[in-house]
This record gives C-alpha cells, structure tokens and sequence, in this order.
C-alpha cells in the first residue's frame, strides 16, 4: 500500500472481522441450536453458547432421522446426496471433455450445428423448464431412482465451453508431435490430452459437485420415496410440519453444508480457478 | 469458428463423441423447452379432458392478471434488493481485504465458504434465525421496538429472502471483486496518491472507475442469480407468502403448474423466462466480447 | 534412410492463397538439406509438408521409392523436432523419448536400450526422469533432438529447432547437430531463417522466397554465385551492397565494364569487397564518406555515403583501420568481385 497509517489498519482489521462475523453468524446460530436440548428452543430465548447436547442430537439425526416428518436418516440422505453429486460431476465432466475434444481437433459436417445445439442449453436453466422437463422424465420411468435425479442434469453449455477454451490453447505442436509419434485420436486424448487437462478437471470438478450437491428443486420433484432423498430437500420436509424439531433441523443443516464447505476449504485454489474460469 | 491448425481425420468418431451430450441435450433441454412453447399456446379446461388451442391467449392473460403482475414487481424487487446488497457488501470487504498483505488469504478463506451452502439451506438458516418466537433477530428487534414477523409482514418476508440470497452470494461477489482489484496495477494507484489524492478519492476516481467491466459484470451474474437460483430459498422458507409477497417468477411457474395445475398458463410463463434468459445471456456475451476487445 | 523427391509440390490454402507454389527437389539419401528463406516464403509450409503435417494440394512426395503424399505423418517414416520442442509436459523425459516407441510396439527392452543410447549420445542420461519443465532450454533442445534421435527414422525433420535458444547456446548446439549428422548419416531437412545457421549446417540449401525456389547449391558456391539480386541480399551479413551499373560507369573507370553480360543495370558488391587498399587486379575506385564506424573486434563496420548517391552501402574490414567518422575515403572494388544483375527480371545475368 502507498501509506500505512496504523489507526487505518486497525479499522480496516475490525471492518473484516466484523464482516468475517456476519457470514459466519447463520451457520454459528445452527451449530449452537443444533446442540440444545428439545426444550431449550422454545423458552424464547436462544442461548448464545453451544449445549451439551450435541453428540445425541447429530447421533438422533444421522442414524434415526425425522420418521414423523418422513424424513429418512440424515445418514442415508447424504449418501443419496454424495451418490447424485458424484454422478452428475463425473457425467458432465465426461461429456464435455468429449464434445469439446470432438469440436476443437476434428472438422465434421455440422460441427457447428452441434455447437449452437450445445450452447443453447447454456440458456435454459431447469427451474424455466421444469414441468415438461419432468414429463419427459415421468415418460421414461426415471422418477424415484439415481438416473432421473442425474442424467437430465449432466448436460453442461459451461464445462463444453471450459475445455474447448483449453484445448484452444493447447499448442498445436503437441498434436504434430503426437501424430509424428503415431498416436491416433484416441491415444492422443488418453495420454496427452486428459494429463495436459487435469488441473482444469480438478477445478471444474469442485465446482461441479457443489452444484450436484446443492440440487433443490429437481430432487424434490422426482422423489417421492424417501429412500431418494437427499439432504438438501430433506431439510426442507422436515421444516414444513407443524412443530419443527429445530434442534435436530439444525443438526440436519450442519451435515448438509458440511460436504461443500469442507470440499471448498480444502480445495480453495482449484475452486477459485474453477469458479473464475467457468465465468469468463 | 476455429479449430486446430491440423485435424483428426474421422468420419464417424467426432459424431460418436458428441453423441452422449447432444442426445441428453436433445431429450432434456430441446424437447421439454419445444414442449413448453408448445403448450403455452393450448388452454386445459378444468378437469383435464379437453385442450384447446388459443394462440397466445395465455401470454395476454398474464398480463391482464394483477398476481402476475405483482410477481414481476416482487421479482424486480427481490432481484435489485439481492444485487445491491451482496455487491456493495462484497465491494466493501474486497477493498479491504486488498489493503492486506499478510492476513488477505486467512480473510479470503473465511469469507468464501458460503458459497458452498445450498440456497434452500441458507434460506432454512436465516428462516431460523428471523424466527417471529425462537429467531435471534426478532428478540433484539423486540427490544427496540419492532415487532418482526414475517409470516404476516410482506416487506419483512421480502427483507428475509434478500438477507438470505445476498449472504450467499457475498462469496462470488468477494472473490470476483479481489481479482479485478489485483488486476489494477499498483503504479496506477501511486501515481494518484503523488498527485496528492486521498485514498477515499483514490477509491473512488480510479480504482472503482477501472472496476467498472467486473461490476457490470457481476450485476448480469447477480441478477441471473437472484431471478433463477433462489426458488430453494423461496420454496423452503416463505412459499411465496405473506400474499404473495415474495412470489417471484420462478416461484410461480412452479406453483402455478405443480401445485396448482395451470399447465397453459405455467408454460407461457416458462416460455417468458426463457425469454429473459436470453436476453441476459446476450448481454452477457456482448459484454464479454467488449472486454476480449480491450 | 532414405532419400526424398519432390515434384511440383504445391499448396494452396482457402482455394486462392498460394503458399508454396511449385517446389522440385531431390535430397539424397544421406544428405543434410537447408531450407532458408524469409518468414512467410513457405519453408515452414513445405518442411511440414514433408512431415505430413500439412496436406499437399498437387504434386508428389516420395520418401525412399514410396510416394507418401496420403500417409499419416506416423506412417512415413519421420521424426520431427519442433522450434517450441513440443516435448509432452505431463511426461518424464524417459517417457518423452519412448512415447513413439511405445506407439509402435517396441518392447520393453528394446525401448530401453534406445532410449539410454539416445540419451548417452545427447548427453541427458542424467534427466531422464526429470519433467521437461525442470529443465533448461538447452537440455530440453536436447530432449526434443533425442525423441527424433530414438525412433532411427527414414529422415530428421527439423523446424528452427534453434531459434529459442540464446546465441551463444545456438552456436554451441549448432556445431553438435552437425556432428550428430555426420555420424548418424540421416538425411535431413532443416528450416531456418538464420542464413548464418543455413550456411554453416547445409550439404545444400535451398533458398525459397514467395513459395518458390530462388536458388539450389552448396553454401559456397549460392555465396560466390548468388542467382538473383534477392538471394545476394539474403545469403552473407552485411548485405551485399547493389549500385546502378550507370553509377560504376559515371564513378569508376567504364573500360572494364564493357564484358559484363547483356541486360545488366544493377552490380552487387560484397561489403567486403569494398576495400580500401587497391588490390593487384583490375579495379574500380569510388569516392565516399564515412558516416558512421562501428567497431566489433576482429572486424568493423563502415557505414558510408557514396559520392553523389543515396544508395545506404556498407564495407567490413578486418581489424580496425584508422579512419574516423566525417573522412573522405577512396575505395577499391575489384572487377572480378562485381555480381551482374537485371533489376528488371532480379536475376543473375550472363547465367
């Protein structure tokens, strides 16, 4: 900085904590709620400290759940939500690496054609789509199983346009060299092509499966057995009965935001490189 | 378009690449998206034994219909309130964080997690915290004097979601706002502060100024974000409710056609939607291309 | 190895653009072959023609008796070194150098042997399992030559394999891959724009300009005979300086220039047969002033102003004479040293 005046600094430390403090407020209220007992909610007045009743109350939730609000162990719905996650990360991932493979190193009749049909899905988020969306996916028996919460998803305008990006700036001598030394199509994209892309797969990976992870709407259309339920939409069953147990709901919030927070922590560098590269 | 200099030659192989994304394209975005437009043009009558073509009845319904209507505005709202608060929140803690040499990636860390919490989840969170009997909020609120409720308040469910929706985004924002802040060279700012700038003018003469690409920018993303990414936030904390009051468009499409079964008018909705989806991409991408011209 | 033939090689890009128009060559088996040129005459165009990294629009290509114009680039034979090297950045340098191996079906073994021997010859045995990002831009030159070296091809392919190395670095890889040639005996085809780099590498170079060849010969014999007035102005540093014919005749002693063949305007003078002590032999003298003296050592620079010329012309000495800027000097042009040209045609004359 031009100037360091240390009255400027100390205001400016105090301004982030106190901004550090308002993100982090929601989830501390959780977490302190989420270790009350039953009772201690309802007198009024939340207690500002966390209780001792933590351990129960994640133990209640991850292996019992909500059986009067129909929801099903927290357990197995971050299972439901890591199977969902996994699935539609590693199906985008997959596609687009060979669509954007096929568009950047062949010349094909249509290419075009294929690109236009591939970035107009980029314009068509499911929430504008929904109903017939699911129609087509009641017409394919695909309600209440892991393909229907998947697959319609997996389709992605912005991983295509990522790697097609990238391979753009792969130099063109890495193709020569490959062809010089007798690798095909396939080869090239196996042993020169994905090692050159894994970072950029990385990145694109942390932000993928926060978006599987965080799916709402479609989940809460397509299932309606419980045994598909993942977490995010089951937090929402839970909050809509008469008496809500919060304790335990907060218990249920802790665990779903969990996964993506620890993923974004652990892997902060890919997931800034992820989140800026699919932007641009 | 280009290519690479040299190509693969392949006759069937590229159409074989494509072939998984253009077929779960074809079936899960062409065809419910064609479905749409198709049937916002045909009117169900009550009990769902006969359809009816009726041109865009639908459309010129929507528009003579006052909860459509409000929904716009309960939209724009929500969109502009989201927007603007996440965005100066972030603007504010980017800058500052950018003064910080040592401590900016600890900062860093701590302030982009949300970005991970799902909307419904954030919209169950500050559901909690804003609770009218157990909230935190309305407890200190009840000292001063306010009575917080948002199951009959309109502007107080409206204040839920935006808190709900701006604290999740504040993440994107932050992190988007660092980067275009490092982009402006540092000589840049000396040369201000010779000239004998204070460093609020410094603020807002250069630096916000050479901001500008990442703020507009940001404004297209946040809006886009606030109009089609928050039906969680909606869906599990207000419904829509008080009277409508925080029924946004995404809201009512949903609503419209799955809890209240009106699939002519729901489509013709959807079909708008994807109309204002394009219209914001192409800015978007008119925008990008500008900036690729720099 | 082998031997490569060109006949009227051509290709034309978007149907109109014409980048090499019509190229005859036959490079003998063995033989080290210097394409030079100016950016943008098709060297590079051509070379990768030859690799089959470009396709050929008309003519035939033929590597040993085989015509390859339709194989893949893997199919004929070559290996290629590239000006970025192009080595595979996620791979050891081992894996660098077996990859075309390992493609071809070479067994474990044999990959083995071939590569250390590769590498014993580069003298890189001891980065084999580095990456190429852990190494300099010598030893990655270094890595590039072993991955043609490896694969004991038909012929090297190299594209100014040298033009990213430093100068000093150039010099020394310079004289190691002429080595490397003599004992390996592989016909080779080497672009270059560095004329200094063609000269001292080539059996034979060939000088192309605008898609065409401008001249085919041993470097001695394009520097002591240059065909055109562009091939005199590409081949030796400084350039050689051209005159008017009529200046020669108004300036100089117009006798000795009646045996010039016919249709020559325009003579060339090497900058270092420009002389300022009169030699032995029938000569010219010019009168010119010193404008500017450069000084490099071993030899200098004289930047001159011809008597009643605009014409920029340049002489080099050897050794540093004692003139200094601003002297009027008389120089001494042998009549054997003149090359007549006709700057109509821009070809040699009199054949």
């Amino acid at each position: 900085m031009v100037e360091n005046r240390p009255w400027a600094n100390v205001f400016a430390h105090l301004m982030l904590i106190g901004g550090v403090a308002l993100v982090v407020f929601p989830v501390y209220i959780a977490i302190v709620a989420s270790t009350q007992a039953p009772g201690d909610l309802l007198r009024g007045s939340l207690p500002m400290w966390p209780g001792s009743h933590g351990w129960e109350n994640y133990k209640a939730m991850w292996s019992t759940g909500l059986s009067r609000a129909g929801a099903p162990p927290a357990g197995q719905m971050l299972w439901n939500s890591f199977v969902m996650a996994m699935a539609i990360t590693v199906g985008k991932l997959s596609i687009s690496l060979l669509s954007a493979f096929a568009i950047v190193y062949f010349r094909f009749r249509f290419r075009m054609f294929f690109f236009w049909l591939i970035f107009i899905t980029l314009m068509l988020p499911v929430e504008v789509r929904i109903i017939p969306t699911y129609q087509v996916v009641a017409d394919l028996s695909m309600l209440n199983s892991f393909a229907g919460l998947s697959i319609p998803l997996i389709a992605s305008a912005t991983a295509t346009f990522l790697f097609r990006q990238f391979f753009m700036t792969v130099p063109e001598e890495m193709l020569e060299a490959a062809r010089v030394d007798g690798a095909g199509p396939l080869k090239f994209f196996k042993d020169i092509l994905m090692p050159l892309s894994i970072t950029n797969i990385a990145a694109l990976f942390v932000i993928m499966f926060i978006y599987g992870w965080n799916q709402y709407l479609w989940p809460l259309l397509i299932t309606t057995d419980p045994d598909y339920y993942t977490i995010v939409m089951g937090i929402q069953r839970m909050t809509s009965e008469e008496n809500p147990q919060w304790h335990l709901i907060m218990a249920a919030v802790v665990l779903a935001a969990l996964p993506p927070v620890l993923v974004i922590l652990f892997m902060q560098r890919l997931f800034v490189k992820g989140l800026t590269e699919t932007e641009k | 378009m280009q290519t690479k200099r040299m190509t693969f030659p392949g006759h069937w192989l590229p159409y074989a690449l494509l072939a998984p994304q253009v077929i779960i394209t074809l079936i899960f975005f062409i065809w419910p998206a064609g479905q749409a437009m198709y049937q916002s043009l045909l009117r169900e009558d009550a009990f769902g034994l006969k359809t009816t073509f009726v041109g865009l009845e639908n459309f010129a319904r929507l528009f003579r219909d006052g909860a459509y209507l409000n929904s716009l505005s309960v939209t724009a709202v929500f969109a502009i309130g989201t927007t603007l608060l996440s965005m100066s929140v972030a603007l504010l803690l980017a800058s500052t964080v950018n003064r910080m040499i040592r401590s900016r990636s600890t900062y860093t860390t701590l302030l982009v997690w949300p970005y991970a919490i799902a909307p419904a989840i954030a919209g169950v969170l500050w559901w909690f915290i804003f609770h009218p009997s157990i909230g935190v909020i309305p407890y200190v609120l009840d000292m001063v004097g306010y009575d917080w409720n948002h199951r009959t308040s309109g502007a107080d469910a409206m204040l839920l979601v935006v808190f709900a929706a701006a604290w999740k985004q504040i993440s994107y924002n932050f992190l988007f706002f660092l980067a275009g802040l490092q982009s402006i060279p540092q000589s840049l700012i000396e040369a201000a502060a010779i000239d004998g700038a204070s460093p609020f003018k410094r603020f807002w003469t250069i630096v916000f100024p050479l901001l500008t690409p990442t703020t507009f920018f940001l404004m297209v993303v946040n809006v886009v974000y606030a109009m089609f990414d928050t039906f969680g936030i909606i869906h599990a904390t207000t419904e829509g409710g008080p009277s409508q009051a925080t029924n946004t468009l995404v809201y009512k499409v949903y609503s419209d056609g799955f809890v209240g079964l009106n699939l002519g008018s729901s489509a013709a909705q959807s079909v708008i939607l994807m109309a204002i989806v394009v219209a914001l991409t192409i800015v978007q991408f008119r925008y990008i291309e500008r900036r690729v011209n720099y | 190895m082998a031997s490569i033939t060109l006949e009227g090689l051509k290709k034309t890009y978007g149907g109109n653009v014409d980048a090499v128009k019509g190229i005859d060559l036959s490079i003998e088996d063995g033989e080290f072959v210097v394409l030079v040129g100016p950016s943008g005459c098709g060297k590079s165009t051509l070379l990768r023609m030859v690799a089959g990294l470009e396709s050929i629009t008309q003519g035939t290509l033929k590597i040993g008796d085989r015509v390859v114009n339709r194989l893949e680039p893997a199919e004929r034979d070559i290996a290629m070194v590239f000006q970025n090297y192009a080595l595979y950045p996620h791979m050891t340098v081992y894996n660098n150098l077996a990859y075309g191996l390992k493609n071809r079906k070479f067994n474990r073994e044999q990959i083995e042997a071939r590569v250390q021997t590769a590498a014993r010859m580069l003298e890189i045995t001891d980065f084999l399992q580095r990456k190429p990002r852990q190494l300099s831009g010598g030893q990655r030159q270094r890595v590039a030559m072993g991955r043609a070296l490896v694969r004991d091809p038909a012929a090297f392919l190299l594209d100014e394999p040298l033009s990213n190395l430093d100068a000093k670095l150039r010099v020394q890889m310079r004289v190691e891959i002429k080595q490397l040639q003599r004992r390996l005996k592989t016909t080779s085809l080497y672009v270059t724009h560095d004329q200094l780099e063609a000269m001292t590498l080539g059996d034979r170079l060939v000088v192309l300009n605008g898609g065409q060849i401008e001249q085919v010969g041993t470097p001695m014999e394009i520097y002591a005979r240059p065909a055109s007035m562009f091939v005199a102005g590409f081949i030796g540093s400084p350039a050689m300086n051209m005159l008017p014919l009529d200046y020669l005749h108004v300036q100089g002693s117009g006798a000795l220039l009646h045996d010039l063949p016919e249709n020559t305007d325009t003579v060339g003078i090497r900058p270092d047969d420009m002389l300022l002590q009169a030699p032995d032999s029938p000569h010219f003298t010019v009168e010119a002033t010193l404008v500017l003296f450069e000084a490099a050592g071993a030899e200098s620079h004289l930047y001159v102003q011809l008597a009643d010329s605009e014409q920029p012309t340049v002489i080099r000495t050897s050794g540093q004479p004692p003139v200094s800027e601003g002297d009027t000097l008389t120089l001494h042009i042998a009549r054997e040293a003149i090359h007549p040209f006709n700057s109509a045609s821009g070809k040699r004359t009199g054949g």
